[in-house]
């Protein structure tokens, strides 16, 4: 070894609770001052700003549809008609090949009925069916096949949407019906903050 | 060598007399006092809304702060506004931006950067605190800057309060005589005359009151995260300074069985 | 590695011996971290350290903010904006690294002037000096370039005005401007190549340092005394040396962690203070800035480069003896590559044969003389080219090629050196023994090159 070994120190002990101690603490503040680094990858301010979206809906009418992209995605926003509520309600929930919601504001697998796929007006509505009576209907628009945009304006066999890529059918309630893919149209997390203002994110 | 002397000596009297008249009619800073100043100091928040508001009624007319968001307005630090004031001014003051997409003027959402400029010829602001310096040298030292700070917000105070009240008409357009802004003339009118805006708060609205409101709040704008970077600093200067102590010790003990050794054999025996 | 005799790593697991029978890298991490190292060193020897820390620091902050940057002349701007606005630390990290640069180009100004005077460039070590200048004009391309990412004014002027300095070249000059630029002037192209290469310039100056370690690691460090470590048996080497690692490790990080308390201080309460107030106007090629100055770093050198203007006699000489081919451009251009190449050159300029300056009582003079001159050329080149200030720049920039050119080759010949200690070990144990009786090398808490 070197040559200062043999000078042994006759307060070994704190010697050591120095060493440690000083070790520790360099160790901890450089943990601490890489965390920034780190950090600095995660989205930005203005990306984290982004991640709510308010959309005016004053200006859609029944039967029309707005599409707006938000997170990089086109979503629907449909008002339906009464004719295409009442033919969604008619459908019996046996025949859908996908019987979950798929719907981001209710917690859980609840069942794929219009009352649970439809967003409630701002106040939530009266009664039982408030949702559907309202006939808002807003869904992520990406079909759960591949991730083509469906058409919309009663396309398709259901007079919902349609997918031109590889053929799904979607109904008036943004429901799988026919085709390749496998899920309903999914519904982001959105709600009524005024009479015509929906929040989404 | 001879030759050079000579132009340099007619070339140093003649830039002292120009140094002369300009001495008396520009590049005054005045050394006002903001509370950010120093390794503690801190935005006046209130300080801060009233300068958002001299910024919105008499500076938005022309100039535009097109590199600030408009949420930054709720941030921490700043001007502290919840999400939904900021909605409100934006709604209050109709503040439109150009959406490239649409080609057109839409209404801003809190998303949105402030408007960029609307008068010909008025800088962004935006950063305007930190491209001005009030303060220099002495003979390019850096002693004052490193006393007083860079001077940025001092320069726009001096500027906004150092009208002389005199204009001059060159080549068709009018300057305003200024005593800070270098070459003593510009083309930027008295914006503020007593009483441009109304406080909420109850502080008399003098042109200084405002010149300095407005020039802290730009100093927000260019330098938004102030307060946690001198916190960083405190933290890190702190941090570092308890580290270095550790290392001196664990240094000195490390050291010193060698140091013994060496003090007990002379050299050259 | 080095010809120190000293304990070389042993493989004793079972796993060490598979791996070092395969690539012996731990045991070239442990001879690296264990060279022997004159024990005499100062708080000179402590600037290694602090620039490799420097160098790793601005790669990763660099890489960092390259994930957040946009090279391109319409949004380069903006998005540093973006940078010290929304990206989360995004100021922090952008801060460290503007004043990063600077604190770089503090620690090998020291870590060079260590050196001068300290002779540690004299045999054997002039490759570890070539290396060492190499990396440093790397570092000043790599500073200059990375000024010019910001956009701002100073940037574009910056770089409009310095690869001026190749269109000065005869003939090919501007052939080689326009291809340095990627077009007549400074514009997309140009900022496009300048972060690509500010981004590569880093890895072959992490490369260069490597090679400068192990060039140093052959010959052993130089110390404070000039005098070689024993190397006839290992105890006298032992007795002239101690192992790299905790000795110097623990001693350097203490002189580190007081640098960066200074650092944080000026990155947390006055960042912009270093910086020119005109690279927060984004770049404008219709309106250039009142005075066009380069950041501190360059100053010695750009106050060389403007000292030779048309009116010094030396470059009215060479204009009329190459028939105009050399004209004052050029001559200022010759003049500031060729203050670097005679500073690059001082091994074979240097006649003493005493490698130290601290037994060098004449050469001490001159020495101090330069290094004061570094500052006076610093502080000129960033005043503006009228009144006394170009007498100052000629006489200053004239001292720096005398120094390298007249001063070093004579002294050697007409300079009496004192007597020098015959070991290292000699010299330790005097600084120790009490005769002075203040504590030295191992506390003192100030670095101070003249003891």
């Amino acid at each position: 070894m070197n040559p200062v070994s043999h000078a042994e120190d006759p307060s070994g002990e704190r010697r050591d609770f120095l060493y440690y101690a000083t070790a520790g603490f360099g160790a901890v503040a450089a943990g601490a001052a890489a965390w920034p680094l780190v950090n600095s990858m995660n989205p930005s301010a203005d990306t984290r700003a982004a991640s709510q979206m308010r959309v005016d809906v004053s200006g859609v009418s029944e039967g029309t549809q707005l599409t707006v992209l938000f997170l990089g995605k086109p979503i629907f926003i449909r008002r339906a008609t009464p004719d295409e509520i009442e033919a969604a309600q008619a459908v019996e929930l046996g025949e859908l090949p996908d019987q979950i919601a798929r719907n981001e504001n209710i917690s859980g697998d609840v069942e794929a009925t219009v009352e649970n796929r439809f967003l409630p007006p701002f106040g939530g509505g009266e009664g039982d069916g408030a949702a559907a009576a309202g006939g808002w209907l807003v869904m992520q628009g990406v079909c759960t096949h591949l991730g083509c945009v469906p058409l919309g304006d009663g396309a398709g066999d259901f007079g919902g949407w349609f997918c031109p890529c590889h053929g799904s059918h979607y109904d008036t309630a943004g429901r799988i019906r026919r085709g390749p893919a496998p899920e309903n149209l999914p519904i982001p997390a959105a709600e009524f903050i005024d009479d015509t203002t929906i929040l989404l994110g | 060598m001879l030759r050079k002397l000579a132009i340099s000596t007619t070339a140093a009297l003649a830039l002292s007399t120009g140094g002369a008249m300009a001495a008396g009619g520009s590049g005054y800073v005045e050394n006002y006092a903001f509370s950010f100043e120093g390794p503690f100091g801190t935005f006046d928040q209130d300080q801060l809304q009233r300068g958002l508001q001299v910024f919105t009624e008499v500076c938005a007319g022309c100039h535009g702060l097109q590199y600030v968001p408009l949420r930054t307005l709720a941030d921490e630090g700043g001007i502290g506004w919840t999400e939904d004031e900021v909605r409100a001014y934006i709604d209050e003051n109709f503040i439109e931006i150009f959406d490239d997409d649409l080609q057109d003027f839409r209404m801003a959402t809190p998303n949105d950067n402030f408007p960029a400029n609307t008068g010909v010829g008025a800088p962004d602001l935006s950063l305007m605190a930190k491209a001005r310096a009030g303060f220099h040298g002495p003979v390019g030292l850096g002693i004052n800057q490193f006393l007083y700070g860079i001077g940025g917000p001092e320069y726009i105070a001096s500027l906004l309060t150092h009208y002389t009240g005199e204009d001059v008409e060159q080549f068709g357009t009018i300057l305003y005589e200024n005593e800070t802004f270098e070459g003593g003339l510009i083309s930027m009118a008295p914006p503020l005359w007593e009483d441009a805006v109304e406080y909420a708060d109850g502080t008399p609205a003098t042109v200084e009151q405002m010149a300095l409101d407005v020039s802290a709040f730009l100093m927000w704008t260019a330098e938004p995260h102030m307060m946690a970077r001198k916190q960083m600093g405190i933290v890190a200067v702190i941090v570092l300074g308890i580290f270095s102590v550790l290392l001196y010790l664990s240094n000195k003990r490390l050291w010193a069985p060698v140091k013994a050794a060496a003090k007990n054999r002379r050299p050259a025996e | 590695m080095g010809g120190i005799p000293h304990d070389h790593y042993e493989p004793n697991s079972r796993g060490e011996k598979w791996l070092h029978r395969r690539l012996p890298i731990v045991g070239l991490m442990y001879d690296t971290l264990m060279i022997p190292t004159p024990k005499n060193l100062n708080w000179m020897w402590i600037f290694g350290i602090v620039l490799v820390f420097c160098l790793v620091m601005q790669i990763i902050t660099g890489v960092l903010l390259v994930m957040h940057y946009t090279p391109h002349v319409d949004m380069a701007f903006a998005s540093v904006e973006h940078i010290m606005r929304n990206v989360n630390g995004g100021w922090a990290i952008r801060y460290i690294h503007q004043n990063g640069a600077s604190l770089f180009f503090i620690a090998v100004y020291l870590h060079i002037f260590r050196g001068l005077y300290y002779g540690s460039y004299k045999a054997p070590r002039e490759v570890t000096w070539i290396i060492g200048m190499l990396i440093y004009v790397l570092m000043m391309a790599t500073a200059f370039m990375g000024y010019v990412l910001p956009w701002g004014q100073m940037s574009f002027w910056g770089a409009t005005v310095i690869t001026g300095l190749f269109g000065a070249i005869p003939f090919i000059g501007e052939g080689i401007q326009t291809w340095l630029l990627g077009g007549p002037a400074v514009d997309n192209a140009t900022l496009n190549r300048f972060l690509s290469l500010h981004y590569l310039l880093p890895f072959l100056i992490l490369g260069l340092v490597i090679v400068h370690i192990w060039a140093f690691h052959t010959t052993g460090n130089n110390n404070p005394t000039g005098v070689e470590v024993r190397r006839t048996s290992k105890k006298e080497a032992e007795a002239d040396t101690l192992p790299f690692w905790p000795y110097f490790v623990i001693k350097d990080l203490f002189a580190l962690a007081v640098i960066l308390v200074i650092f944080f201080a000026i990155v947390g309460f006055m960042p912009n203070y270093l910086g020119h107030p005109d690279n927060y106007i984004e770049a404008n090629p219709l309106a250039t800035p009142a005075h066009i100055v380069p950041e501190w770093y360059f100053l010695p050198f750009y106050a060389i480069l403007r000292a030779f203007d048309q009116e010094v006699w030396v470059v009215i000489a060479a204009d009329f003896l190459t028939g105009g081919i050399v004209d004052a451009k050029f001559f200022g251009v010759i003049a500031m590559f060729g203050a670097m190449l005679v500073m690059a050159l001082a091994p074979w300029l240097d006649t003493s044969s005493v490698r130290s300056g601290r037994y060098r009582p004449m050469f001490k003079w001159w020495f101090w003389v330069f290094a004061f001159n570094f500052v006076v050329l610093t502080w000129v080149g960033a005043r503006p080219a009228e009144g006394i200030y170009p007498y100052i720049a000629l006489i200053a920039s004239a001292y720096w090629f005398a120094y390298f050119l007249v001063i070093l080759p004579l002294l050697g010949v007409i300079e009496k050196p004192l007597p020098q200690p015959d070991t290292i070990e000699d010299d330790f144990n005097e600084h120790y023994s009490g005769d002075d009786g203040t504590p030295g090398s191992g506390t003192a808490a100030a670095p101070s090159p003249a003891e």
